[in-house]
């Protein structure tokens, strides 16, 4: 039976109209409206069922990993509700200020300290950043292959089977265990958790890692690990000046867009 | 460290041409290049490369490292990481960029990180520092609801993947001149640990997303996969590929390739038609290169009508007939 681990990752709802995030030039970060909720990153949550999936045929433990701060227990418990058997919290001032790099590093170092392992799924991208890179990083930290973008993960003996999206459709990959594999959104929606996983996720002792506790070096954790620094975020300004096409009634406004359309030689 | 030159592109080839990232990246890579004074270089990995080279001389490289093995025919994560690495290896590029593809987004990373260096992904515009002369690398960030720009300050190279159509390529100049050497990639096969066992085309019938001048797109307001049909009736008329957002996409009502935006294609079309769209971010990634951004939608809120020239509040169930048998007879007569 398979020992998987996810990696999963606290951000605000990245599904917020459009609007919702400033960004903070003093504090060089981008924040959320104070409505925003925060919620687990949704590649990481398809992450969790593409081992749920694994779990639902070939049975095995699911251990969540996370790395943050200002955790929010009801949303990070998230996996644990929807049917994974563990969860850790790495948090540490040691850890803040990471990039891509360091970010990998603690949390591949939290992985050696789980142990056993067959697979290790991660979302394709973090829904905040968008940086693309600690799944492709663990990896390479920890030495084993790695399948990026995959919508489909087959557990077979010793060795999985990845349908991995490419621009004209997907390749099918077989690669041995252990692996990597970070997931995209065509896996296709996670399921919802049942009441029974939200009752037994609740009540679910959750341990908090340190830095110590990982036995991680302090010069690669954090700020002091990293390898890029972010100068300067903003937005840019948009013109927002859309000619609303009117008609008495929606055919008549249809026609009209298409006269428009064919005045301003588009048609 | 301070003896890293030049500006190296990592080119792509499919179907045995070069792809259109490459010159892309050339034309791109050729202006850092010349600010810097430094060379610029591509590099061609694949089997049975042939005149390729030449064909990236004439849109910018002054030179062309070829690696040419059956080994690396199809990308593979350890094959293409180990030759990337050799050749930075040997060559001590200051820069190297890739696409934000199906490879760079899988390269790009993990050859970062055996190099103990870092990346960018998915850049948007790229300049040199005129104090520094490191590279600029700005990105969007937050699904595009903002941007970041970002400096790798202590290591080298400096690597950088950029976005389908963020960059201009050159004009082709066949009578320009560069030097193509070649590398052996030096693989053992055993260390390629996965293998690709069957590959399967998706791709919708008709004009390909990338390549279209006018797309019209259906988001989750549509309802239903059978509703995509009328986009099909209008996309015909108009010489159209037809497009979606992410839900549609991930419900199963249409094909993952036809979706637009962040995590799918990128997209410039001169007509792109919007239908029952929000315009979130995330999907306006992928269409913000459209010259004319039309919106049909019921909501006046939806952020499309922020990016949209013209737009229609309203349904589209009620609109897109009539909008379509109105274009019929304008082409027509």
């Amino acid at each position: 039976m398979p020992n998987m681990i996810v990696c999963v990752k606290q951000i605000a709802d990245p599904e917020a109209p459009a609007g919702s995030f400033r960004v903070d030039e003093a504090a060089n970060q981008v924040v959320a409206a104070g409505g925003v909720s925060q919620v687990v990153s949704p590649f990481d949550e398809q992450a969790v069922e593409a081992a749920l999936r694994i779990k639902d045929t070939h049975g095995g433990k699911i251990t969540a990993i996370s790395l943050g701060k200002n955790f929010v227990m009801d949303v990070i418990k998230k996996p644990l509700s929807m049917g994974s058997d563990d969860l850790v919290l790495l948090q540490d001032a040691a850890f803040e200020g990471a990039d891509s790099r360091s970010t990998a590093y603690a949390l591949a170092m939290a992985i050696k300290k789980v142990g056993e392992y067959d697979v290790i799924f991660c979302g394709r991208q973090a829904a905040d950043w968008d940086a693309g890179q600690v799944g492709s990083g663990i990896a390479e930290l920890l030495g084993i292959p790695s399948v990026t973008v995959a919508k489909k993960v087959e557990f077979l003996d010793g060795k999985v089977k990845v349908e991995r999206v490419t621009s004209d459709g997907y390749e099918v990959i077989e690669v041995s265990t252990p692996v990597l594999i970070t997931i995209s959104n065509e896996l296709g929606e996670p399921r919802y958790p049942k009441l029974k996983g939200i009752m037994a996720a609740a009540k679910k002792e959750v341990p908090t890692w340190t830095a110590q506790d990982i036995g991680a070096d302090a010069s690669q954790l954090g700020a002091a690990g990293t390898r890029i620094k972010l100068l300067k975020v903003f937005q840019p300004v948009k013109e927002g000046k859309c000619e609303i096409i009117e008609g008495e009634s929606p055919e008549e406004a249809a026609a009209n867009l298409a006269l428009k359309l064919r005045e301003a030689k588009l048609l | 460290m301070a003896d890293n030159k030049g500006v190296m592109i990592c080119g792509e080839i499919t179907e045995g041409k070069l792809a259109p990232i490459t010159a892309e990246l050339l034309g791109g890579g050729r202006k850092l290049a010349d600010t810097l004074g430094e060379e610029l270089s591509a590099v061609l990995i694949g089997s049975g490369i042939g005149d390729l080279a030449t064909e990236a001389i004439a849109f910018g490289a002054d030179k062309v490292f070829v690696v040419d093995d059956p080994l690396l025919e199809d990308y593979r994560t350890d094959s293409y990481v180990a030759v990337m690495e050799k050749i930075v290896k040997e060559v001590s590029p200051n820069i190297v960029l890739m696409g934000q593809t199906a490879m760079g987004r899988d390269l790009a990373p993990r050859l970062a990180f055996r190099l103990d260096t870092a990346t960018s992904m998915d850049c948007l515009d790229l300049s040199i520092d005129p104090d520094s002369k490191l590279l600029l690398q700005t990105r969007s960030v937050y699904g595009g609801n903002a941007m970041g720009t970002y400096v790798c300050e202590g290591t080298k190279p400096q690597i950088a993947t950029v976005r389908a159509k963020a960059m201009d390529p050159m004009g082709k100049d066949d009578s320009r001149k560069g030097e193509v050497v070649t590398i052996d990639a030096g693989l053992d096969p055993s260390m390629i640990r996965t293998t690709v066992v069957d590959k399967v085309k998706e791709e919708v019938e008709g004009i390909k997303l990338e390549d279209a001048d006018v797309i019209v797109t259906g988001g989750r307001g549509m309802g239903s996969g059978e509703a995509f049909q009328e986009l099909e009736a209008l996309a015909k008329l108009l010489g159209a590929a037809v497009g979606s957002t992410r839900p549609p996409c991930d419900n199963g009502w249409v094909p993952a390739a036809m979706q637009v935006g962040l995590t799918g294609k990128i997209v410039s079309p001169t007509l792109y038609i919007a239908v029952a769209v929000s315009g979130a971010s995330q999907h306006m990634a992928g269409c913000s290169g459209a010259k004319n951004i039309i919106a049909i939608n019921k909501d006046a809120e939806a952020n499309i009508f922020n990016e949209a020239r013209f737009g229609i509040v309203g349904d589209y169930k009620k609109v897109l007939p009539a909008f379509t048998e109105k274009v019929k007879n304008l082409l027509a007569g």
